[in-house]
Parts: structure tokens; C-alpha cells; sequence
């Protein structure tokens, strides 16, 4: 471990007082003591900033206690590195003319197996509360919700498979652990709703989990979180963390649209009359299919309450006529509309949506214009 | 000349020729298996463009501009033409642009080259933050923006940081070993005439059907497999990039290890010849990793293999798992030979020896070895194995140790010093704080709770430009400054480099300081639009992004009026001791009249009468040296 070169001979003798420092009796005392207070101070207000999203989940308030330890262990070790870098250069700055070298001290062994050994247990004793932290927030809870969460360019929709619900909403009930299992129909994609700090890919071939539960009532947002093409910066959907006994009254809500919306001779099905907005059956099965499909993602429509621009407005369709409107959705490059390329929309919808399916869009655009 | 002497010299003439040729071989190739099977259309552009434009052309161009005249000639079995060392040294401006085996002219290519792909990418960034200063569209559509990302940071990685390092190390590194060029001087050149390619082409994508390639430079499948044309241009880009890197480091290892001069021990390398050693290490074991997975992605797409298509049982996370296990190592690629710039700056210019040496190398060993182990810390949330994310942790944090060595080891050299606070030292303080802070992030981000919340956020964006910024690029414009009178024979403007580093120190820091509190307050990278909640201090960001890129105007106006008019420099401004400076400003064009003897270690200030090597019969050269034939009155070869 000599720093020494051997070919440098003996030179190093014990240091001599440096007339620069002779005036100070403990100039190390003094920096070490300038940089506990401009740590403590670094500490307190980083402490102080408020760094993250509301926390709505559980294991929120673990990853921020996190951050908060990774602050307290960082703001010390840079504070120390400015200290001596800004104390040497006020200090021992070259006057002009100055042609002397400095000391030829070429190391010290007892100063370089500390500074090898500190940061090797600090790195060591983070390394391990992060461990216990992570296995803590991703363990198994009883009575667990399970999602199925999918992705798709770019949108996501959520399956409920216990309860037999599908939605392009995601609502959760508070306090109730939930098991998310993540899967995309095309490329990669990463859901993550910053409330509740987790995030997994969604990729191709495998299902992905995260568990966590919801702990505070409120909207949020499941934001994409992996690069998956030209609508990335739109795919965002709605979350709902609401009371049980809401949830419950949303799956029932749900089931029963499910049901009314899959069978059409059901006309007049009670369970439509939660629906706001009015219109037909035959619309509020347009609209559900609308973003069920991913059609919101990228296009707008005042009516559905989507806002994409990655395709064009489909409230101001250019041509009114079914045959146009049904071209568009099943062979979309065959009718791009000026200012849009063809070859962005999924050309499969026909393969996708069953034609009683399509047949309801098409009239649900064209009622929508 | 006539034209056909002109098209038959290596030369400009020649390569548009062989560039020609090559694509006219590559579509007859297309056309004519396309035709042996029947398939119609005949001319299929996207499959001309990929063997025709994107393999077989460059290859007739590095022929055309004479990369490989010497080889042919020597294996066509014809009697070996004595060397008369016309391709050698720079005698006017024009021999910048031809194939040249000196390593300092090759070190000059590579450095004006780099600089020219570095302002490319400085301008798609400049873009970015025009798109980015409010919320909603502005300049340019979802697409465009997505493709200027991409461009932006494989421009900045595969054409700017690595190259860059190279050329520095090109010009510097065997003047610091005593060696009169490299090992393989064709081969330097191959490597050089290679890497402009991989720019050419990522800038070309833009022209390609579909736009440019949108993937991020990490190019995952399968949405790199899904996208238009584009993207083969950034996969065989990354090619022609990589092979000259690993060529380069080839190389580097060669001459290091047996060109070094006598007496010049392991133990006396200066540490920029060992961070250029291990580099060169990393860069020859990872570096086909990259080669491998790009070319994956183009069989995928070209020829319908199934490597990362799951309905075929292909495996998507392969590609992430080879991509990083390049890309990780490639981190160290670009800060390595930045860590050996700062100890040859730091103790040159506050006059002491490097505080412990012997860890100082052995340290930049260890983050080499280190670093093989670390590269699924990018995959935390990928759905890989969750198993390996601990371990992965631990490695990552386990960096900390040797990089704490050579932070504090730099400072310890600082201490007691004689500090000369000229622009190259300003920037090696400026690197230590903020590869500080980078690293700091880096060690938070390991931290596997944490890195789950702010993985592909803006934390990650802020964290990648502290490192590769903050650090790499502040090392580069220290080397560059430090050299500056080496390589050109003049000095640059002190006040102009100083105002040069107070801009870009503070506007970058108001530029990617803040990116760390959007990225943990939600918000993704890669993305065009953004919700309003993040509005205001992406308007700042913007606004500082912009200055600090009209920070970079100074110092390209520094150089280049420096390097026209500055002051002629002496052999040795710093007063150094390691061997570059013994010779005159610039070299002669084989370096050394005579090869130096190393006596003593590289950094002995202080030491009364240390030196580090000595020309055994004659004085020191910066006396006796006559002035070079490519001397310091010749105008600059380039801009």
C-alpha cells in the first residue's frame, strides 16, 4: 500500500509548518467544525424541501424515509469534499510569480484506509436497510385486490379478474392491499403512479407485479414511464383511490354496464342509468369502446373527454359517411387526414374488435360529430 | 492530375468513387436476390438502403480515401514499397483531410471531428428545451421530438465523449510513454476514417422515410424492432463507432504496454497512460457486447429473426441484459480517461506530487473490474429476475469506494498546494463537484426503493448530465486547455477560457440541478409534453439551457482565435515533468529526436532535482528540438 515511488527516493520527512497556515493553531480543527454547521444546514433544508408527489400508498412513506437517510448520509460527504476544495484554493493560492512547488507529500497510509474504510461501511449499512425496506414494501399481504394492468400503444386498461370487471379506469379501494399484474399487448411500457412511488415495466412475453396499498382517498394519474413510441408523453390514465363501499358500488356499476353493453337485445337495462351524458345504448357502448380500445390515447373527443393529439380531433370529422369512418378505424393508412401519417394507428383493429364492436363506433362518431 | 489519376489516388476523388461503387454493389446484390426468388417489387428501398447506403458504400468509401491501399498492396504479394513516411505529419492544412498516420494529426482529426458531432448534438438540445419551455407543442411534433432525444445523446456518447477521449489520448499518450507513434499507425487511421461514418449516418437518419431513428439511444426492443427505417441507421451507425473504438483501444493497449520508453515502468506511467490502459481494457471486452445486441436488432428487422419477438419465443429482456452489459462499462469508457486528465492537471497545477499514486491506479482497476458486475442497476424495474437486484445494489454502491479514493486523493493533492487557479484547473474543480454530486445520485439510484420511484424520470436525466457532463465534458475542456499550447504551438486567451468555465459552471448547474426535483416530484423523461404542475421550472431550465449553450460559442471562439493568433507557447508553459512537455510546442513530427530515459516518477514536484526522464546525450529537447516542419506559424487545419 506505499503510495511512495521507489524510485523517488526518501524524501518525505515529517511535513514542515506551512508558513501559509503558521498563523492558525488548528486549521483542520477549524475546517472540520466550518463543515459540520454547513452540513447541518445542507441537512435542514434539504430536509425541508418538499421533494415528492402526496404519498397515497403505503409504502410511500418507507421509500421517502428512504430518500430522507440517502440526504442525511450525501449532504456531509459533499459538503466535506467543497469545504477542503474551496478552503485549499483560498488558502494556498499561487501568488503571482510564485515559482515554489508544493510539499512532495505522496501519501499517508493511515488518512487512505480511512477514507477506503467510512465510505465502504456507509455504502455497506445503506446497502442493507435497503434491502429490509425492499422486502418489506413488496411483500405478500393478505386479502389481496388482484389488477391485471395492461398496455397498450398508448393506453391502459385494467381487468379486475376476481370480480370480473374491465375498465380503462383504474379505482382502487383505500386501505385494501392490491396485487398488480402487468402485461402489454405490444411494445414495452412502465406503469407507475408517482403517489404511490412503484413502477414496473410492462413487458412483452411477461407478467411483471407490484404490490401496494392505497392509503389515501384521490385522483392520481398511472403515467408511462418507459419510451413505447410517438404517444409516449400522452399514455396517462385516471386513478381513483375511493372509500370500500364506493368501490364496491363501482364494480356492481361496471358489471352491469359489462353486461348491458355485451348483449343488445338487452335494450333499457337499468344498469345504464348511472350513465351521465344520456344517448342511446348504442352510444354509451361507442363511448366505453372508445377508450376501452385505446382510441382515447391518441385522439380527441369532447364527448369521451379525451384530449390525445397524436391523430387527428374526431369531433371534426372530415368526411361524415359510415363507409369513410369504418375505412379509418380497420385500414387507417388508406385515409390519412393531412398533417398525419397513416402508419402510427394500429392497423389491426379489424383482428381486435369484433364487427358488432366496430359497428358501434363507427355510429358513435358519427353521433359525436 | 488528370481525373483518372485523380480516381485512382487515395483521395476524395476516389472515395466518392468507391462510395458509388459500393451502393451501386449493395442494390445489385438486393435486386439481384430479389429477382433469383421472384419477389416483387424488385426495388425494395427499405432493404437498398440497409445493405447498399448502410454497409457496402462505407466500405468503398474507407477504401476510395485510402485506409487499406498499404494492406492490399502487401497482401496482393507484390515486393514491399520502402516507407517513405509520406503519410505521415502534417505539413499544410490539406493533410488534415487525408488518410495520415501521425498520431498527432490523427489526434487533431479526432478531436475537430468529435467537436463538430458535440455542437450537432448541443443543437438538438437546444431544440428540445425551445419544445420544452412550456407545456403543449410548439416546434416540432411527438415524432421529431422523440427523434432529436435520440440523435441528441447516441451523437453525444458514440461521437462526442468516446472519440473525444480517444483523440486527446491519441495526441498526448505516446508523447507521455517516450514512443515515437503509436504501435499500428494504419490501423490508427482505419480507426479514425471509420468513426465519421457512425455520425454521418445518425445525422442521416433524419432524411430516412419515417424520420429519424426514435427509440432513445438504448434503441429497446421490440419497439426498435417496430420502427421505420430510421432506426437501421443508428444500428449500423453504432457499428462503424464501435469498431473504431475497439480498434483505438487495441491499439492504445499495444503501445502501452510495449512502446513505453526505458525506464518507464509500470509504476512511472502517468495516470492518464493507466486510466487509458484500463479504458482500453473495458473498451475491448464490453464493446462487442454492443456490436452484438445492435446487430440482433437488425436481423429482427431485416431478416425476420425472432431474437426479441415473444410470440416466437424471444426473450425481450436479452436485449436489455446485452445492451447494458456495454452500456454500463461504457460509463467508465467516458470517465476513466477523464479521471487521468484531472490527475495530470490537478498535480501540474497546484504543484504537487498525486497523493497516493499506487492507489490511484489501483483504484481505476478496480472500477474496471467493479464495473463488469453492475449493469443490471439500469433494470431495476425492468421484470427482470428480481433476485439479482441486491447484488446489483451492492456492486453499484461498491463503486463508491474506489471513486472516493480518487475524490479525496485529488483534494489531498490540492492540499498545501501551489495553486495556480488557471482554466484548466478551474475545470478540474468544477469536475470534482460535480462528479460529487453525481456520484451521489449515482449511490441513490442504486438504492433499489429509491431507484424504483425515480427510474426513467428526470432524477435520471439530471443524474446522466452531472456524470457525463458535469464530469466528462468538464475533463475534456481540462485536457483541451491543458494541451492547448502542446498541440498547437500557441496559448489560448486566459480571460476567455476563465469566463468560459464561470458560464457553463453556473448555467449548467441551473440546467440540471433542477431536472432533479421535477424528475422526483413525476415526472417521466423522453417525453414531449408534460403536465402544467411542471411548468415553471421547466421554463427556468430552458432558459438556462440556452445560455449555457451560448457558453460553448466562447470557447470555440477562444480556440480558434488562439489557435490562428495566440501567443506563441514554450515547450513546457506548466512547468511540467511528464514527457510530453520535454519537446517543443508542437512536437517534431516523429516526437522525439531521440528517445527519452525515464529516471523518476511523473509527478515529483517538490522533490529538489527530480526529474522524470532525461535525453541521455543532449540537453532537455525543449532547447535542442528543432522547430517542426508542421510548425506553430501553420494556420489551423480546420473550421
Amino acid at each position: 500500500m506505499s503510495e511512495r515511488d521507489p524510485a523517488a527516493g526518501d524524501v518525505e520527512g515529517p511535513p514542515e509548518e506551512d508558513p501559509r497556515i503558521a498563523g492558525e493553531k488548528h486549521p483542520v480543527a477549524r475546517m472540520i467544525a466550518i463543515g459540520i454547521a454547513a452540513s447541518l444546514v445542507g441537512i435542514a433544508i434539504s430536509l425541508l424541501i418538499d421533494w415528492f408527489p402526496r404519498d397515497a400508498a403505503g409504502s410511500a412513506g418507507q421509500i421517502d424515509t428512504v430518500y430522507d437517510v440517502l440526504l442525511i448520509c450525501s449532504v456531509p460527504v459533499f459538503v466535506l469534499v467543497m469545504t477542503i476544495a474551496i478552503y485549499s484554493v483560498v488558502r494556498f493560492r499561487a501568488l503571482p510569480g510564485d515559482m515554489r512547488d508544493g510539499p512532495p507529500i505522496h501519501g499517508n497510509t493511515r488518512l487512505e484506509v480511512i477514507w477506503v474504510t467510512i465510505p465502504f461501511i456507509m455504502v455497506t449499512a445503506l446497502a442493507i436497510y435497503a434491502w429490509i425496506v425492499l422486502d418489506d414494501i413488496e411483500a405478500k399481504q393478505p386479502d389481496e385486490l388482484v389488477v391485471r394492468v395492461t398496455g397498450q400503444q398508448f393506453t391502459w386498461t385494467f381487468a379486475y379478474p376476481r370480480e370480473q370487471v374491465n375498465s380503462n379506469e383504474l379505482v382502487l379501494p383505500k386501505d385494501r392491499p392490491v396485487d398488480f399484474r402487468i402485461r402489454t399487448n405490444d411494445v414495452i411500457h412502465s406503469f407507475w403512479v408517482p403517489e404511490f412511488r412503484l413502477k414496473s415495466d410492462a413487458v412483452p412475453g411477461l407478467t411483471t407485479r407490484i404490490r401496494l396499498t392505497p392509503d389515501r382517498l384521490g385522483r392520481y394519474q398511472v403515467v408511462c414511464a418507459e419510451l413505447c413510441g410517438i404517444g409516449h408523453s400522452v399514455m396517462r390514465q385516471r386513478v381513483r383511490v375511493v372509500p370500500e363501499a364506493e368501490f364496491e358500488d363501482w364494480l356492481a356499476s361496471q358489471r352491469s354496464e359489462q353486461a348491458g353493453g355485451g348483449d343488445q337485445s338487452a335494450a333499457g337495462d337499468s344498469g345504464e342509468t348511472g350513465e351521465e351524458g344520456g344517448g342511446g345504448q348504442a352510444t354509451a357502448r361507442g363511448r366505453q369502446l372508445f377508450t376501452s380500445a385505446g382510441c382515447a390515447g391518441c385522439h380527441t373527443l369532447a364527448d369521451a373527454g379525451s384530449t390525445g393529439t397524436i391523430g387527428p380531433d374526431l369531433g371534426q370529422l372530415s368526411r361524415t359517411d359510415a363507409a369513410y369512418v369504418r375505412q379509418s378505424i380497420v385500414d387507417p393508412s388508406a385515409v390519412a387526414v393531412e398533417g398525419f401519417s397513416g402508419d402510427v394507428m394500429p392497423s389491426d383493429f379489424a383482428d381486435e374488435l369484433s364487427p358488432d364492436e366496430i359497428d358501434a363506433l363507427v355510429e358513435y362518431l358519427l353521433e359525436s360529430q | 492530375m488528370t481525373l483518372t489519376r485523380r480516381l485512382l489516388a487515395p483521395g476524395w476523388y476516389r472515395a466518392a468513387l468507391g462510395t458509388a461503387l459500393g451502393f451501386a454493389l449493395g442494390m445489385g446484390l438486393v435486386v439481384g436476390g430479389r429477382a433469383l426468388y421472384g419477389w416483387d417489387p424488385l426495388l425494395d428501398w427499405n432493404a437498398i438502403v440497409t445493405v447498399g447506403a448502410l454497409i457496402s458504400a462505407p466500405l468503398g468509401y474507407l477504401v476510395g480515401i485510402g485506409c487499406f491501399d498499404y494492406w492490399f498492396y502487401w497482401a496482393s504479394g507484390r515486393p514491399t514499397r520502402p516507407e517513405d513516411h509520406s503519410g505521415h505529419g502534417a505539413r499544410s492544412w490539406r493533410d488534415y483531410f487525408r488518410v495520415n498516420t501521425d498520431h498527432k494529426v490523427i489526434g487533431i482529426q479526432y478531436i475537430v471531428t468529435t467537436f463538430f458531432f458535440f455542437t450537432a448534438g448541443g443543437l438538438m438540445a437546444m431544440l428540445m428545451r425551445a419544445e420544452l419551455a412550456t407545456p403543449g407543442t410548439q416546434f416540432v411534433d411527438p415524432n421529431t421530438f422523440n427523434g432529436l432525444f435520440s440523435v441528441h445523446a447516441s451523437l453525444m456518447i458514440f461521437l462526442f465523449i468516446i472519440p473525444v477521449f480517444a483523440g486527446i489520448a491519441n495526441y498526448v499518450l505516446p508523447l507521455m510513454i517516450g514512443a515515437p507513434d503509436m504501435a499500428f499507425p494504419r490501423l490508427n487511421a482505419l480507426s479514425y476514417w471509420m468513426l465519421p461514418i457512425g455520425g454521418v449516418m445518425m445525422l442521416a437518419s433524419y432524411f430516412a422515410e419515417g424520420g429519424a431513428f426514435a427509440t432513445g439511444w438504448t434503441a429497446y426492443a421490440p419497439l426498435s424492432t417496430e420502427t421505420p427505417l430510421g432506426q437501421q441507421f443508428f444500428t449500423m451507425g453504432v457499428q462503424f463507432a464501435g469498431a473504431s473504438s475497439i480498434a483505438t483501444a487495441l491499439n492504445f493497449l499495444v503501445t502501452i504496454i510495449t512502446m513505453r520508453a526505458p525506464g518507464m515502468t509500470f509504476w512511472r506511467m502517468p495516470l492518464l497512460v493507466w486510466a487509458n490502459f484500463t479504458t482500453s481494457l473495458l473498451v475491448v471486452i464490453a464493446t462487442p457486447f454492443i456490436a452484438g445486441s445492435q446487430f440482433f436488432i437488425l436481423l429482427d428487422r431485416s431478416l425476420g429473426t425472432h431474437f426479441f419477438d415473444p410470440s416466437a419465443n424471444g426473450d425481450v429482456l436479452m436485449y436489455q441484459h446485452v445492451f447494458w452489459f456495454y452500456s454500463h462499462p461504457a460509463v467508465y469508457i467516458m470517465m476513466l480517461p477523464g479521471f487521468g486528465i484531472i490527475s495530470e492537471v490537478i498535480s501540474t497545477h497546484a504543484r504537487k506530487p498525486i497523493f497516493g499514486y499506487r492507489m490511484m491506479a489501483f483504484s481505476l482497476v478496480a472500477i474496471l473490474i467493479l464495473g463488469f458486475s453492475v449493469w443490471a442497476h439500469h433494470m431495476f424495474v425492468s421484470g427482470m429476475q428480481t433476485w439479482l437486484r441486491v447484488p446489483m445494489m451492492i456492486t453499484t454502491m461498491l463503486i463508491a469506494v474506489p471513486t472516493g479514493i480518487k475524490i479525496f486523493s485529488w483534494l489531498a493533492t490540492l492540499w498545501r498546494g501551489v495553486i495556480h487557479l488557471r482554466t484548466p484547473l478551474l475545470f478540474a474543480l468544477g469536475f470534482i463537484t460535480m462528479f460529487t454530486l453525481g456520484g451521489i445520485s449515482g449511490i441513490m439510484l442504486a438504492v433499489v426503493p429509491f431507484d424504483i420511484h425515480v427510474s426513467d424520470t428526470y432524477f435520471i436525466v439530471a443524474h446522466i448530465h452531472y456524470v457525463l457532463f458535469g464530469g466528462s465534458v468538464f475533463t475534456i475542456f481540462a485536457g483541451l486547455y491543458h494541451w492547448f499550447p502542446k498541440m498547437t504551438g500557441r496559448m489560448y486567451d486566459e480571460t476567455l477560457g476563465r469566463l468560459h468555465f464561470w458560464l457553463s459552471f453556473i448555467f449548467f448547474n441551473l440546467t440540471f440541478g433542477p431536472m432533479h426535483f421535477v424528475g422526483i416530484d413525476g415526472m417521466p423523461r423522453r417525453v414531449a409534453d408534460y403536465a402544467e404542475q411542471f411548468a415553471t421550472w421547466n421554463a427556468i431550465i430552458s432558459v438556462s439551457a440556452f445560455i449555457f449553450g451560448l457558453s460553448f460559442l466562447v470557447f470555440v471562439y477562444n480556440m480558434i482565435a488562439s489557435w490562428r493568433h495566440g501567443p506563441l507557447a514554450e515547450g513546457n508553459p506548466w512547468r511540467a515533468h511528464s514527457i510530453e512537455w520535454l519537446v517543443s510546442s508542437p512536437p517534431p513530427v516523429f516526437n522525439f529526436d531521440e528517445i527519452p530515459t525515464v529516471v523518476g516518477g511523473p509527478y515529483e514536484y517538490g522533490v529538489p532535482g527530480a526529474v522524470h526522464a532525461v535525453f541521455r546525450e543532449k540537453a532537455p529537447a525543449h532547447t535542442a528540438a528543432p522547430a517542426p516542419a508542421g510548425g506553430g506559424g501553420a494556420p489551423p487545419p480546420a473550421q
